[in-house]
């Protein structure tokens, strides 16, 4: 049948292209496996990289979560209020403000972290603490809380809402907390969701602003790719993949029941 | 309870655009009276009840509670419950916990907001529905729950921004005469706004006919029907035959379609008459014209009779006889029925 011919050809093409993307990050979760990559599997698989990797990098994945953690926390306590104004506001004013905060995603992080060097590099205690990778990291994830979180705003019919917790007395710190934010939490939860992301990957800014003493998880593999066997690479990845996937989908799961919580 | 009385002085309220919604309002509305607030859309009715409400702050004028200015006061401290037309209960909470919610602003102990939802939940026939969310709630009972919400703090006045007017016809009716026996068991100052002249009828002590900004007349509903100030709210409240003047005669004017009986000295323009006080006669009667047709509404039919003015009559008979479109139809009506207007 000449639609079954067509349903095969398009089943052929969609599995080259899933092979064509997933077959390398295969082969390097493989690669990290492997006692020896050049001889090939033939010299058998081992959990020996990974330990190596741990043992010296370890640091590295625990502040890389303490700066997702961070700049998640900070980025809502930015961004929530900063969507709630922008929404309200919705002038000319606030949408180049709106496109102003893009900013810092448009440039190449490397320009971004020069200009907070140029700046507050002199700043030794600050320069030299995690704190200052969190100000870039902040400063680059911001908009990816602030978009989703106004578009769940202006979806509420928030401002009836404002009005009917104000007549029943309530003044606007707590509006805000009782009726604006609980009724964007959906949104603030997919923000956090891509911050998170974000953050645990970032490299670009994170390698112009790290000290040796300040080395995240995207660094230390860069790191490792350069002066390490390419086993302690791989593996490295792979401890990064078993990092962040479970955690992903955590919070898509979360997000979800949330998100289905708000539907009518 | 002792209610509030509510007054407007001078209220001015235009838009950014320079729209004048709200002209220079005066009104008193006493204290336990249901005042509904009818015309058009853009008449200014919601505009003025968001003043009353705070919520529109007045660009002139004042707006006294009790004798009290209260005009610089946001709504949250003028003590209102407030009902909206979509009802805006809090999605995030559960039906309890929306009614209960200006009483823990108002940081009433918890023991006491259960009871008094729980009394609320009564009053408005949702008992046991505490735990429901908004959404699993049909639009009656959201309405309900809003009216509950608005009342559990015991505002000096409540305010109503077309209740009914998100609910289905045959409900709404119901909804209607509930809400009506609420309100005097509250007997709490209410002001509601509305575009439903039935509504305001029903429900108000006194209506208020709006009119781009201004008052076209604040009367009783009995008042307002019976003797309408100008043709707008003769009009907006019921419907209404003009018979365009064309002379003196012996005991009357000359109409379209016969004459009228008319014995005041000046001679309007126009005269007016309802049509329930056309009575469909066998006799002579004072005006004749042919049936346009006939609209059977249960206990009466209106009938439209094409006297030869721009407009037929609207004719109500409560009599069954089925007529012919084209068939000659006599009309009597007694001469205090009918009435001249200012324009």
């Amino acid at each position: 049948m000449k639609r079954s011919t067509l349903f095969a050809a398009q089943l052929i093409f969609t599995c080259l292209v899933c092979a064509f993307m997933l077959v390398p990050v295969l082969l390097s979760l493989l690669a990290g496996l492997t006692r020896n990559y050049f001889q090939g599997l033939s010299s058998g698989l081992t959990f020996d990289w990974l330990v190596q990797v741990w043992q010296a990098y370890s640091p590295t994945v625990w502040l890389s979560l303490q700066l997702a953690v961070a700049c998640a926390l900070c980025v809502c306590v930015i961004g929530v209020p900063a969507a709630y104004a922008l929404v309200r506001m919705n002038n000319r004013f606030s949408r180049a403000f709106e496109e102003l905060m893009v900013l810092p995603v448009a440039m190449p992080g490397l320009a971004s972290a020069l200009a907070l060097l140029l700046t507050y590099g002199h700043l030794g205690g600050f320069r030299g603490s995690w704190l200052f990778i969190l100000v870039g990291h902040v400063l680059f994830t911001l908009p990816f809380l602030v978009r989703p979180v106004m578009a769940v705003m202006q979806r509420q019919h928030l401002p009836t809402l404002e009005d009917a917790a104000a007549s029943l007395g309530a003044g606007p710190l707590r509006r805000f907390f009782t009726v604006v934010v609980p009724n964007c939490r959906a949104g603030i939860l997919a923000g956090v969701l891509m911050v998170v992301t974000l953050s645990l990957g970032e490299f670009n800014l994170t390698w112009m602003l790290h000290t040796p003493m300040t080395k995240t998880l995207p660094v230390g593999l860069a790191d490792s790719y350069a002066s390490a066997r390419l086993e302690v690479a791989s593996a490295y990845t792979l401890l990064f993949l078993l990092m962040i996937v479970p955690l992903l989908i955590a919070l898509q799961a979360l997000s979800a029941r949330l998100s289905r919580g708000d539907q009518r | 309870m002792t209610a509030t009385s509510i007054r407007l002085h001078n209220c001015r309220k235009a838009f950014a655009d320079g729209t004048v919604a709200v002209d220079d309002l005066s009104l008193e509305i006493h204290a336990g009276e249901t005042l509904a607030i009818l015309g058009p859309s853009g008449c200014g009715k919601t505009t003025t009840l968001r003043l009353i409400a705070g919520l529109e702050r007045p660009d002139a004028g004042q707006v006294l509670f009790a004798g009290r200015d209260v005009t610089p006061l946001p709504i949250e401290r003028r003590d209102v419950g407030m009902v909206f037309q979509n009802y805006a209960l809090f999605p995030n909470l559960n039906v309890a916990d929306n009614i209960g919610y200006g009483l823990k602003v108002r940081k009433v102990p918890r023991a006491e907001r259960e009871r008094r939802c729980a009394e609320l939940l009564e009053l408005v026939g949702l008992q046991g529905y505490g735990h429901r969310a908004i959404h699993e709630l049909s639009g009656g009972q959201r309405q309900r729950v809003a009216l509950a919400r608005a009342v559990a703090p015991r505002p000096r006045v409540l305010l109503l921004d077309e209740p009914l007017a998100a609910l289905d016809a045959q409900l709404r009716e119901r909804l209607r005469s509930e809400l009506g026996q609420l309100l005097r068991e509250l007997a709490i100052t209410a002001v509601f706004v509305t575009h439903d002249q039935g509504e305001a009828m029903a429900l108000g002590d006194r209506i208020l006919v709006m009119e781009r900004g201004r008052i076209a007349q604040l009367a009783t509903p009995r008042a307002l029907y019976q003797q309408p100030a100008n043709a707008f709210v003769a009009n907006f409240i019921g419907t209404l035959n003009a018979f365009a003047v064309l002379g003196r005669t012996a005991n009357g004017v000359q109409v379209n379609g016969g004459e009228l009986p008319w014995s005041a000295s000046e001679l309007p323009g126009t005269l007016y008459c309802r049509p329930e006080h056309l009575q469909v006669t066998t006799g002579p009667g004072q005006v004749r014209g042919r049936l346009l047709g006939q609209f059977f509404q249960g206990a009466q039919s209106r009938l439209l009779v094409d006297v030869g003015g721009a407009q037929p009559l609207s004719v109500d008979s409560s009599d069954d006889r089925l007529h012919a479109p084209g068939d000659l139809i006599n009309l009597a009506v007694e001469p205090q029925r009918v009435f001249s207007l200012n324009a």
